[in-house]
């Protein structure tokens, strides 16, 4: 089974002046996270979508996507957690009451502020975690890396071509990211906040998935704007 | 939805550009699978169409010929996975009498709008044909041109009187191969001779009962009917030769599109009593009928395989140009490019 979870955790809290979190935010003719679940809504490989959004948004969430989608049992909207971890276990335990975790159980977790994410990455990712158990999608850094440690003088500059940008989805074998995340103390709990990072540091392969340079993440009044001009010029609603 | 469409803004160049795709209850959701290019696309690519022309389409998505997945299906004509031919005419009125493809309200992709070089296409599910399993997805990217043939064959068979022993078909390019090779399996009974400038192109023709040289046609040589799939700056004389090499009261079936305007010897149409209808395009008809030929006669897409110059894996913009570069630089066969982008 393959279940996309599209993430709505953050209160959008970097979004200008606005209290909106920033998914509810119309581009074009529908909200952002509309655009992002039609996605893994339409995508014949995916076979449920796990909408997981502030406790306080659930109604609403579920209000928008009957409005934009219609009713539909491949979409349920649940509360996420306080930190992206507690909402990636919140979505785990979901798929997990819900329809049972095996070893085949694929979950891709994907950013709700990211609707341009298109149908060769989500197969890309399915592909890959089938061969891999874990994938994240990337796109090669074309601004130089540079590291500082202290916040004055720079620690390290890594070789800019071995460095690339996060974005998501990235995507697990269920069961097996069920028994990483349990694996965790608090402490590491609080510091590991990118589930390909404790991939990375247990020691297990995480591969890499092509992105696109226009897969961006929504987050600054800057990106919507972004996102309204590549929209066919549409006027971002700022 | 938000979905990448591939739209050429200028001659060579390509840019991504975004468009919303919303989910509609009678529309279907396809992904390309592969995409042939046409010579209609060349034109576009290389600016070789008029500066008005070109101002007035641009920027556009290309391609139209192609075979495609169905992703989603509110209206449950079809299952997901499934195989479709997507048909690039698109009508806006019914018409009992005109057909499809010549209504002048009708759209056609990659001409009047975007073509099929987007991530999904959205279409109505009148314009899908399903592939049924088995029949070659490459050689269905190019069913569209396929169609065409198709169309001007089920046109001919209307028109032309029933004196059919003797069918010629001037041109040796890929519009005169798939036609002649339809023609072949769809009217069996006539004996169809090729004509062409170019020996070696003439060659692949192995299922035609003569192939000749255009200068050097045998004494003597005549046909009942002819099809002229040669256009461009070669319409001319191929044209006035079909005049010349007709019988009495042939019809002669014009395919090949010029961006000049053609003389003809309008004397010997009018003493030979000659009748000449044109094609352009095809409608769902023509693509049903197509879709079955290539089912009832898997070896048709033996032949047709052959004539893919090159199969091209396409998941960058530069694939892209790459592809219409190969294309451009190939003097018959077609280029299929497999969508990975």
């Amino acid at each position: 089974m393959i279940i996309a979870a599209v993430l709505a955790g953050g209160k959008g809290s970097r979004m200008g002046n606005t209290e909106t979190p920033k998914q509810y935010m119309m581009l074009g003719s529908r909200p952002i996270i509309v655009h992002t679940v039609e996605k893994f809504f339409v995508n014949p490989d995916i076979d449920k979508v796990v909408v997981l959004c502030p406790n306080v948004w659930v109604k609403q969430t579920q209000d928008l996507i009957s409005k934009y989608i219609g009713e539909t049992d491949k979409i349920s909207v649940i509360s996420g957690g306080a930190s992206r971890n507690d909402t990636l276990m919140c979505a785990i335990d979901f798929v997990e009451t819900n329809y049972g975790l095996d070893d085949d159980t694929i979950l891709l977790t994907h950013d709700a502020v990211r609707p341009f994410v298109t149908h060769r990455i989500i197969n890309d990712n399915i592909e890959a975690v089938r061969k891999y158990g874990a994938c994240d999608t990337v796109w090669g850094a074309t601004d130089t890396i540079v590291e500082s440690v202290d916040g004055e003088v720079i620690s390290n500059i890594p070789e800019r071509k071995n460095m690339y940008q996060g974005q998501t989805p990235q995507s697990f074998k269920a069961k097996r990211l069920k028994e990483i995340c349990n694996s965790l103390t608090e402490a590491e709990k609080e510091i590991l906040t990118d589930a390909c990072k404790i991939y990375t540091l247990k020691g297990e392969p995480v591969s890499l998935v092509k992105g696109e340079v226009f897969n961006i993440k929504i987050t600054y009044p800057y990106d919507l704007k972004m996102a309204g001009i590549l929209l066919e010029g549409v006027k971002a609603d700022d | 939805m938000i979905n990448a469409v591939y739209q050429l803004t200028a001659p060579r160049l390509l840019e991504v550009t975004y468009k919303e795709m919303p989910l509609d209850k009678n529309s279907v959701i396809i992904r390309p699978l592969k995409l042939s290019i046409c010579h209609a696309d060349q034109r576009y690519y290389q600016g070789t169409r008029s500066q008005s022309v070109l101002k007035k389409k641009l920027p556009m998505a290309l391609i139209h010929e192609c075979v495609a997945q169905v992703v989603y299906d509110p209206t449950g004509t079809f299952k997901p996975g499934d195989k479709v031919i997507p048909i690039p005419n698109t009508p806006t009125e019914q018409d009992d009498v005109i057909a499809e493809n010549y209504l002048y309200t009708s759209r056609f992709r990659a001409s009047g709008f975007d073509g099929f070089l987007q991530d999904y296409v959205s279409c109505a599910p009148d314009r899908l044909v399903k592939l049924p399993d088995g029949v070659n997805t490459t050689v269905a990217a190019f069913s569209e041109l396929i169609s065409v043939s198709v169309h001007a064959i089920s046109r001919y068979e209307k028109i032309a009187h029933s004196r059919r022993k003797k069918v010629g078909i001037w041109g040796d390019g890929n519009l005169g191969f798939i036609t002649a090779l339809l023609f072949s399996y769809i009217a069996p009974e006539s004996d169809l001779y090729i004509l062409g400038a170019n020996q070696e192109k003439l060659s692949y023709f192995t299922f035609a009962k003569e192939t000749y040289h255009v200068d050097h046609i045998p004494e003597g040589f005549n046909v009942d009917h002819a099809f002229e799939c040669v256009g461009g700056a070669g319409s001319r004389s191929a044209i006035n030769q079909i005049i010349d090499y007709i019988n009495p009261e042939g019809t002669i079936s014009i395919m090949g599109v010029s961006e000049n305007f053609v003389d003809i010897n309008t004397r010997m149409i009018l003493e030979k009593g000659l009748r000449m209808f044109g094609s352009s395009r095809s409608g769902r008809e023509d693509f049903e009928k197509t879709v079955e030929l290539l089912e009832a006669h898997p070896e048709l897409s033996h032949y047709l395989e052959n004539i893919v110059g090159e199969e091209i894996p396409v998941a960058t913009i530069s694939d892209i140009h790459e592809a219409f570069r190969i294309d451009y630089s190939r003097n018959f066969g077609k280029t299929v490019m497999t969508w990975n982008k």
